[in-house]
């Protein structure tokens, strides 16, 4: 197993970080020469080159972060309150529990496509909806507008991985002890108050869990956002701005380059969340 | 009362938001020609035409193999592996065995992109480029690390007497993998193998980079991948067609092992 984790994963990790300091296209790999870090960054005749030159790479890395800190949160809190309310008893709730499921069953491809066809600009169910109740008088480019599109984005994704987190939510829900709750009721304390002094610090620790897979999955996002608006600057994230430079622009070096960025911009992002976890559990603690 | 209004409001939009577009796919799927392009609820004159289109314009039946094939390969071989692993990690004292789990549990954290490259370029030289054995190796990176993490987990939920009576009958690691642990294990291995089975299934990136042909590729890719007469001018009936296709086997799947997933789901990040 580690033998073939080493292969299937850190050799080609290794392939790709050394790739970054060559001057190597995909088509010829094999006779690449090591330049460097002309890749990342790198200044002739008074212009620089790079990565870290390219002003589409930070606005991808801006574009991925603020799409993570969008979608995280809002599926956080949507999913908290999805968690709650299937947390209640009532009657066709196996059902229910079972629709919530659907968005994460559907493979993201197909989401992305059925969300296209939904927020079509001319032919779009939503842009009819929203002119049939008068919010909008003209039918709005979701996928084309710089602003919208990251919106639309965000929102399919929220969407689709909800269910994710309300189901985590809901699994630590069913394990707190119910005296708790009774002992609440007896004192006539009120459920907002139950729900912020009790249940949120109970359930924190899943919480915590929870968000930082969705973090992590989040700042590597490409199949939704290459799906649903290609290689739109105004969405395109780290991935897809690497991908864009590794096999549209057949640029192995620049590509692996802006990959082993996105590597390690995720594993920073990995290390702080953890230490973080780490300190405010022990600030909780005892 | 009002409360219980506003809560089964709640409940019916939850419900609504959650199967409303895959509804409203289907819907799309039935209409054709004009009637696709009047936004309504109901088809007014329902068709399969475009379920016919879509395995008559492209190898889409050979798509769904490839998928089958594929997910169904990643499974088995991911599995095996992580069994094997699994045992060893949970069981047998070696020093460095908790960096093993951890470095094994930050793979899971790698992002795609950033094997690519070389992933290419270890397949091409294998001679798997365009292949759908390459495109399975290239899935054990991705399965490996959350089946090997959640099958450590279930293990070390058996009992130790189970085993200890095992080894005093004379049987060895292989044997007490084979008898003791897959008959205990099952439900774990049906939970961590739907997760594997879903996460190749929905993969694109890698499939989207590895294959060239229509032959080869995969579900997700073939469905990215259709186009109509001009770059303006998408298919959209075909495409929602071919997207219901893939779409309702996975719901059915996941609805009727709902239970399982959800217990693997949890056991993996819970106790994470």
């Amino acid at each position: 197993m580690a033998l073939v984790l080493l292969c299937v994963a850190a050799w080609p990790l290794g392939r790709t970080i050394w790739l970054g300091f060559t001057d190597a296209s995909l088509a010829g790999a094999g006779d690449a020469a090591f330049i460097g870090w002309e890749n990342y960054y790198a200044v002739f005749g008074g212009q620089a080159f790079g990565v870290l030159a390219d002003p589409q790479w930070w606005r991808s890395v801006g574009n991925t972060l603020v799409f993570t800190v969008a979608s995280v949160s809002l599926e956080t809190v949507l999913g908290v309150l999805v968690a709650l309310v299937l947390h209640q008893r009532f009657p066709g709730r196996a059902w229910v529990r079972a629709a919530v499921l659907v968005p994460w069953a559907i493979p993201t491809v197909v989401s992305a496509k059925m969300w296209a066809w939904m927020l079509n600009d001319q032919f779009g169910v939503v842009n009819a909806a929203l002119e049939g109740m008068g919010l909008i008088d003209a039918p709005l480019a979701w996928t084309a507008d710089p602003l919208l599109s990251m919106v639309a984005v965000i929102g399919v994704d929220v969407w689709k991985t909800t269910p994710f987190m309300a189901l985590l939510v809901l699994a630590a829900l069913e394990m707190l002890p119910r005296d708790i709750y009774e002992a609440a009721r007896v004192d006539g304390i009120h459920p907002v108050r139950v729900f912020f002094r009790v249940t949120l610090p109970l359930i924190r620790p899943a919480l915590v869990v929870a968000i930082v897979f969705r973090t992590l999955d989040a700042l590597r996002v490409f199949d939704l956002v290459y799906v649903l608006t290609a290689n739109s600057p105004a969405t395109m994230t780290m991935s897809v701005y690497a991908r864009r430079e590794l096999i549209d622009f057949q640029s192995a070096g620049t590509g692996s380059a802006a990959a082993t960025l996105v590597f390690l911009i995720i594993a920073l992002a990995a290390a702080l969340i953890l230490t973080a976890g780490r300190l405010r559990g022990r600030e909780a603690g005892p | 009362m009002i409360a219980r209004i506003a809560f089964a409001l709640a409940v019916v939009l939850i419900v609504a938001v959650s199967i409303g577009p895959l509804g409203y796919a289907v819907v799309t799927s039935l209409e054709t020609g004009s009637a696709l392009f009047t936004p309504g609820l109901w088809p007014d004159a329902p068709t399969v035409a475009n379920y016919a289109a879509v395995f008559a314009e492209q190898p889409f039946a050979r798509n769904i193999l490839n998928s089958i094939l594929v997910a169904g390969g990643v499974v088995v071989l991911s599995l095996a592996l992580a069994v094997t692993a699994a045992y060893a990690l949970a069981r047998v004292e070696f020093r460095g065995r908790g960096l093993l789990l951890g470095t094994v549990l930050s793979v899971s954290m790698f992002p795609q992109v950033a094997v690519l490259s070389g992933m290419f370029l270890l397949i091409r030289s294998l001679g798997l480029y365009n292949s759908l054995p390459g495109l399975g190796l290239s899935y054990l990176m991705l399965t490996l690390p959350f089946t090997v993490w959640m099958l450590t987990t279930f293990v070390r939920q058996i009992p130790k007497d189970l085993e200890e009576a095992a080894i005093m009958d004379g049987a060895g690691p292989l044997t007490i993998i084979g008898r003791v642990f897959l008959p205990v294990l099952w439900p774990a291995l049906v939970s961590t193998g739907l997760l594997a089975f879903i996460v190749a299934w929905n993969e694109f990136l890698f499939a989207l980079t590895f294959t060239l042909t229509a032959e080869t590729r995969t579900v997700p890719v073939a469905i990215a991948l259709i186009s109509g007469a001009s770059a303006h001018e998408l298919p959209w009936g075909r495409i929602m067609a071919a997207s219901v296709i893939v779409t309702v086997p996975m719901v059915v799947l996941v609805l009727v092992f709902q239970r399982w997933i959800v217990s693997g789901l949890t056991a993996g990040a819970v106790k994470g």
